[in-house]
């Protein structure tokens, strides 16, 4: 039975989705990291490569993952996601740094 | 009377200008991608309502946008839009992957870093968008880090012509204050097979073979901050213009130096002639005029503003050396903006417009070949890129 997981994503790849602030995508088997962006860019293709390299599948250097108020972006992206984000109960979130962004 | 339609890229979102023939009311649409760095757009040749974009950013990388109806909408190609029933969405438009295989001979995977030390190539974004002159589906890419790509199917996928950056000085490259980025790509209306690029700090380069192979083309630039000033690469080509038709003549704002060429590149002589300084970034050709060429002076490579607070173009007619100051319209002091290598263009109107933006975030117009200016816009975000296409 896929699991229904939400996921809160920064304003610039909404629009590039063209979806509302949360959104919920289907995971089957284990939820870490890995297998909800894997159902998340399978759902939104325009999000490849955005959140993660596209040769590396590393997540951008400008990306956090949080989740139940902890930070997750060092975490291995097989390791379980929370209990309460594998159930639904809370959303995985990926935000965009404070700092980032380079100009020519 | 025919009419215009200018693509502006800019530091949060691109814009769309159009006007008629006169070129003096301005109906502005905008900005789109609000919040992204545009770097540029550009129209298709062959079909004036294909529009390609460069969307990046430092938080989420590269997207390539495009348009089917001159910019009123847009998608993300191989996404959804336009595919076939049951032909799965790839996502890989944003996909530029450095060509590492066996067939391909490995291209050498390090260049020169700031410090000198080796660096390996790390894709950051698309600089610059070169549709082909024939086919609306075919396009070309020039990425930092340096390399040029190709898209046959509309933008949906891209490969690398990497003959390139295997050429046998890819270690010695090394990038510019703003990135190591292939920023001018100029296909030869004359000869499919032939293609010009520039990359800063590498210098300009060609092929005579479709990509395959590419050859620099840097024999008589002089550049004072390399250990050997006359060196083959290394220089820091600012951007390159022609005339479509003389494509052997080619024009070159380096980082200091107005540079032409009467040979395809093979030998280069400076024609800064009387310049209030010769750095800037842009530099273009009228569309009538094969020897009528534009330049705009910016004061030093540390100072990037024009000299005396006062916006100026300048003006040859005479394929370079003696040059006439444009600045009628323009800001006459207190101008401290700079304006980008992509941020030129020429309409091909009877009477040639000439179109700049600037990091001020103006875009100006001349409907009389520079002899007189009048804003497009003027509070938009800093301008990264112009181009202009001329409909009929």
């Amino acid at each position: 039975m896929p699991r229904v997981i939400r996921v809160e994503l920064p304003a610039h790849l909404r629009t590039l989705a063209q979806v509302d602030r949360e959104l919920t995508v289907e995971v089957a088997g284990e939820v870490t990291q890995r297998s909800v962006l894997d159902a998340l860019e399978n759902r939104y293709p325009a999000l490849r490569g955005t959140i993660r390299d596209h040769a590396t599948l590393q997540r951008r250097p400008f990306l956090r993952f949080f989740a139940c108020e902890q930070d997750l972006s060092l975490e291995s992206p097989d390791a379980a996601l929370p209990e309460p984000v594998a159930s639904g109960r809370e959303p995985f979130l990926i935000i965009g740094a404070v700092a980032g962004g380079q100009g020519p | 009377m025919g009419s215009v339609r200018v693509l502006i890229g800019t530091r949060k979102g691109a814009f769309v200008a159009t006007a008629d023939g006169k070129r003096q009311k301005w109906n502005l649409a905008g900005p789109f991608f609000g919040g992204w760095e545009i770097y540029h757009v550009k129209g298709s040749p062959a079909d004036p309502n294909r529009l390609y974009a460069s969307q990046t950013s430092g938080w989420f990388g590269q997207v390539i946008q495009r348009s089917s109806d001159g910019g009123k909408t847009w998608e993300i190609p191989g996404t959804g839009a336009g595919l076939a029933p049951m032909q799965m969405p790839s996502g890989s438009s944003n996909k530029f992957t450095y060509d590492t295989s066996e067939q391909t001979g490995k291209p050498l995977t390090t260049h020169q870093w700031y410090d000198g030390t080796q660096h390996p190539w790390e894709f950051k974004r698309v600089w610059h968008l070169e549709p082909s002159l024939t086919d609306p589906e075919t396009v070309y890419a020039g990425v930092e880090d340096a390399a040029l790509f190709r898209s046959s199917d509309g933008g949906q996928s891209w490969h690398e012509l990497p003959g390139l950056r295997g050429h046998s000085s890819g270690p010695m490259w090394q990038p510019g204050a703003g990135g190591m980025g292939l920023h001018t790509i100029i296909l030869d209306p004359r000869n499919p097979r032939r293609i010009y690029i520039a990359i800063s700090a590498a210098g300009a380069f060609r092929t005579d073979d479709g990509g395959a192979t590419w050859k620099p083309i840097n024999k008589g630039l002089y550049s004072r901050y390399i250990p050997n000033p006359t060196a083959e690469v290394g220089h820091c080509v600012h951007h390159i213009a022609a005339h479509p038709s003389r494509p052997d003549v080619l024009f070159m704002q380096k980082h200091w130096d107005v540079m032409r060429s009467d040979d395809a590149g093979d030998n280069w002589h400076e024609v800064s002639g009387n310049l209030p300084t010769d750095f800037g970034f842009v530099i273009d050709v009228h569309a009538h005029e094969p020897e009528t060429i534009y330049v705009v002076p910016i004061k030093s490579d540390g100072e990037h503003y024009p000299p005396d607070g006062k916006l100026r173009v300048f003006r040859s007619r005479s394929g370079g050396n003696e040059w006439e100051e444009l600045s009628k319209g323009l800001p006459e002091n207190n101008c401290f903006v700079d304006v980008l290598r992509d941020a030129m263009a020429v309409d091909r109107l009877d009477d040639c417009g000439i179109y700049f933006g600037t990091t001020g975030g103006a875009v100006y117009c001349s409907a009389n070949s520079g002899d007189s200016w009048a804003p497009i816009a003027e509070h938009l975000p800093a301008v990264l890129s112009v181009e202009v296409q001329t409909l009929s």
